[in-house]
């Protein structure tokens, strides 16, 4: 089996006496989709911050593409290659959907301190940005300032930035949150195709997605993984409908 | 004799440190509850000086001028809060820096318009002259212990307030959940209008008394405002209890400072070169704290929310 | 953004004819009346790389208006007495090698402020810089060596190979000459790739980190610049009244400085010169008209702020528009 380009053993983070995450081991491996689920107030967001680099497990280890990555800094984790959308989307709002990519851009050719040359006119940055906003389909919106996209284009526009930045593994945090149900099924075939290009860590809620989309399924609970497995076997696994349904099973 | 000249710069460090947290108290509370940063917060404490000295000068009583000053700052507190303040609230501190700025210069001159140019003074109530033996044979000034005094009445007072009444519980509230306790039903406007005049009358406050000891002019209160902004931000944005802390540190950390500097680089170099060295350092010294404070707990020493 | 740009060229025309024409007539006080709108504008252009793109607000920024400022009085001194500073190097009453210093000097106190205050934000930031200011403020206020309280005097203004800087008219060229620079450094900084990720970082410090970026390293940088080009104004004032002292480091400078930019407009290339223009402008009509002139800015200031948001600019040109 390939080696997993995402690697976490077990992780802990507490705050006070409520433990948030509760020794997680967990791995994500090429041209897969890894779904992470749970009840709400499981510790989806605090692993989540914790593999980005906003919070600081107290114990564990985090490997990304084969290196210790749990002392860096969010920006040094993303230029490794981890790229992540957030739950609320979170964008630069004066910024045109064009200029949030090519800040990625940027980023990801590592050259942020250049104080002269025009970016409007640096076909290094614009042409490469509506590339990738045509893959998303945002390419007619590319002018447009961020604050005035829909909730649903927006959505988009931060995956197109996590696309840009040039990613060996993504992690999306809920990415259908607030789609509807045309949105979440364009971009669920989208996310489909994504999964060949780099693996995707994939927190959701809507069960129809992440049964649709994942090859293999984490269910956490309480901070602590209680299965990990195939979509049929989590359906099947009597702690998970526990956890879930709460019936003796 | 160093020690009890020590006990007495001592003293006299706390009794700035009271004074100051009169100012910082008001200021942390204005920005804790309401979000406003206040720089106009010295001309308050300059009208409570000026209407303690004017009204003390007419009727020969300092304590109708104390009452007045009161009267006057917390008047002049719940006027410009509404015809100014109150349309700050939404805005950022860019706008709020910049509104209060030109509040000081409105209210600065002003004031020089109604009392003209020259310093007014203030005398010690009779009933506070005098001085007080101190342990070691020495003896201090009444007024100043009564100036200790009065700051830990209010700081008490305050405590209870904010800790024991349905008004502190609205106080509090605010701090937190502004969207919430308006729901409730709270008359949130005014509110903010009794806790912006509350601040005043205390700035207001702390502006008459100190005006006995120093002279009372234009300009008074920037000085001041400076120091209770190093204090607030010390003690934590919007914590009374940081308030106080970090006022009476920065009172004895600057009395303190310029009388043992001098004194300790003269072991090291010229008393002259002592002397001029060490008030520079003495003048440094509390930002140099607050800088160092800030650079360990970038959130002050007592974090609102904690 | 036609109507900015408009804007921008009637104001530079007027800031040029003004001066020249009065001087013509034998006016030659409002030669200085530009200068000094000038050099502000320049101080303001530099805490609006920091303020209007980053978002910092800085209210100590008056320690590098002073540094530079001392750099020029303290150099100048030094070349008039031919007296040597420490380790035997002279001082020198060259501009160009002033300014240089002044960068130089600015940008390294900048780096130091900046690495510590850059770790809060918000309030704390406001008054963390506050701070420095005041420790630079009463530095100079106490360290007798050169003048303390009453300041440094030096007795001829400094030169510029090739240009009489005796003459008003010279010397103003020589301000507006540098103002005209950092304009043009401001823009190209606006639209290169480091002025995207300061704006970033303003907007939303999170998603710039979730592009690769380390803020705190973009805001340091912004930081020393914004610093080094408020520097060389400092130098210029301290030139124009060839006088320096403790004043160019108070708080009331830094809010001075503040104040210039949300007057004209903040974040907009000409909102420190319109600003600085209206500014000493309203000082010197109103100070013409009444002792009381303060308190008639005060309310102008004030009107201002609460009527006229996006300042003099957005007054005439609307909200401004990011590519």
């Amino acid at each position: 089996m390939a080696e997993p380009i995402l690697q976490l053993v077990g992780l802990s983070k507490s705050f006070g006496a409520l433990k948030a995450t509760d020794d997680v081991s967990l791995d994500l491996r090429p041209g897969e989709v890894h779904a992470l689920i749970g009840p709400n107030g499981a510790g989806k967001s605090t692993l989540i911050h914790q593999i980005a680099g906003t919070l600081k497990p107290d114990t564990g280890t985090l490997r990304f593409d084969g290196r210790d990555i749990a002392g860096l800094h969010m920006a040094e984790r993303v230029r490794l290659g981890l790229a992540r959308t957030f739950q609320v989307s979170s964008v630069a709002l004066e910024f045109s959907a064009l200029r949030n990519v090519m800040l990625a851009l940027q980023a990801r050719q590592g050259s942020s301190f250049r104080f002269f040359k025009d970016i409007r006119s640096d076909r290094t940055l614009t042409e490469p940005a509506m590339a990738v906003l045509a893959r998303v389909r945002l390419a007619e919106r590319a002018a447009v300032p961020a604050a005035e996209l829909s909730h649903g284009e927006r959505r988009l526009l931060e995956i197109a930035i996590a696309l840009a930045t040039g990613p060996k593994a993504f992690l999306l945090d809920e990415p259908m949150a607030g789609m509807g149900p045309e949105g979440s099924k364009a971009l669920t075939s989208f996310l489909a195709g994504l999964r060949d290009e780099a693996p995707i860590l994939l927190v959701e809620h809507d069960m129809e997605a992440v049964f649709a989309l994942a090859d293999r399924v984490s269910v956490l609970v309480y901070g602590r993984i209680i299965a990990t497995g195939t979509v049929n076997e989590i359906r099947r696994d009597p702690e998970v409908r526990r956890a879930y349904l709460g019936d003796g099973a | 004799m160093q020690a009890t000249l020590f006990l007495e710069q001592l003293l006299n460090g706390l009794q700035f440190g009271f004074m100051l947290f009169l100012m910082a108290a008001g200021l942390t509370l204005i920005f804790g509850v309401m979000g406003l940063i206040n720089l106009a917060h010295g001309s308050l404490y300059m009208i409570g000086a000026f209407a303690c000295a004017a009204v003390a000068a007419a009727t020969g009583s300092f304590w109708l001028g104390l009452m007045a000053s009161l009267a006057a700052a917390a008047a002049a507190g719940a006027l410009i809060e509404v015809v100014v303040i109150r349309r700050l609230y939404q805005r950022d501190h860019l706008d709020q820096v910049l509104a209060t700025f030109a509040l000081i210069l409105i209210l600065s001159e002003a004031t020089r318009w109604l009392f003209g140019s020259l310093p007014l003074y203030l005398d010690i109530p009779p009933l506070l002259q005098g001085t007080v033996p101190l342990p070691g044979g020495s003896r201090y000034q009444l007024y100043r212990l009564a100036l200790i005094g009065a700051g830990a009445a209010v700081a008490i007072g305050l405590y209870l307030l904010i800790a024991r009444t349905r008004m502190g519980m609205r106080i509090r509230a605010g701090e937190s959940d502004r969207e919430m306790i308006a729901a409730l039903g709270v008359d949130i406007r005014s509110l903010y209008t009794i806790v912006f005049a509350l601040g005043a009358a205390l700035a207001g406050f702390a502006g008459a008394m100190v005006g006995a000891l120093q002279s009372v002019q234009i300009g008074m209160g920037e000085p001041v405002l400076i120091l209770a902004f190093v204090v607030i931000v010390i003690g934590g944005i919007g914590s009374i209890r940081g308030a106080l802390v970090g006022a009476l540190l920065v009172g004895v950390v600057d009395t303190l400072g310029r009388f043992l500097l001098p004194a300790l680089l003269s072991t090291f170099v010229s008393p002259s070169a002592a002397a001029s060295t060490g008030a520079a350092l003495a003048s440094m010294l509390i930002y140099v704290v607050m800088a160092l404070i800030l650079a360990i707990r970038p959130q002050g020493l007592f974090p609102a929310g904690s | 953004m036609a109507r900015e740009t408009a804007f921008n060229i009637v104001l530079s025309v007027l800031l040029v004819a003004a001066p020249v024409a009065t001087s013509l007539l034998g006016e030659p006080f409002y030669v200085t009346l530009a200068t000094r709108i000038a050099i502000l504008a320049l101080a303001a252009v530099g805490l609006n790389m920091a303020l209007g793109l980053g978002g910092l607000v800085s209210f100590g920024h008056a320690a590098f208006f002073g540094l530079g400022g001392y750099v020029a009085g303290i150099l100048a001194v030094h070349a008039f007495n031919m007296e040597p500073m420490f380790a035997g190097i002279p001082g020198t009453k060259l501009m160009p090698v002033i300014w240089l210093v002044a960068i130089v000097a600015c940008a390294l106190l900048a780096f130091v402020i900046g690495a510590i205050s850059l770790r809060t934000s918000g309030v704390y930031f406001i008054m963390i810089t506050l701070a420095f200011a005041q420790m630079a403020f009463y530095f100079a206020i106490s360290w007798p060596a050169y003048g303390g309280e009453d300041g440094l005097s030096f007795f001829v203004r400094n030169n510029f190979p090739g240009i009489d800087t005796l003459r008003p008219l010279s010397f103003l060229a020589i301000c507006y000459g540098l103002l005209g620079l950092s304009l043009v450094f401001f823009h190209r900084l606006q639209h290169s790739r480091f002025g995207s990720a300061l704006q970033a970082a303003r907007q939303n410090e999170t998603r710039l980190a979730a592009v690769g970026i380390r803020p705190f390293h973009v805001r340091l940088a912004a930081f020393v610049i914004s610093a080094a080009v408020t520097g060389v104004a400092g130098a210029l004032f301290a030139d124009l009244n060839r006088f320096v002292s403790p004043s160019m480091l108070s708080w009331q400078m830094s809010g001075e400085l503040i104040v210039l930019i949300i007057l004209g407009g903040v974040g907009r290339l000409y909102g420190p010169v319109a600003g600085a223009t209206l500014y000493v402008l309203l000082e010197f009509a109103l100070g013409g008209i009444t002792e009381r002139w303060q308190f008639f800015l005060g309310l102008i200031l004030l009107g201002v702020v609460l009527f006229a948001r996006g300042g003099v600019i957005g007054v005439f040109a609307g909200r401004p528009r990011h590519g």
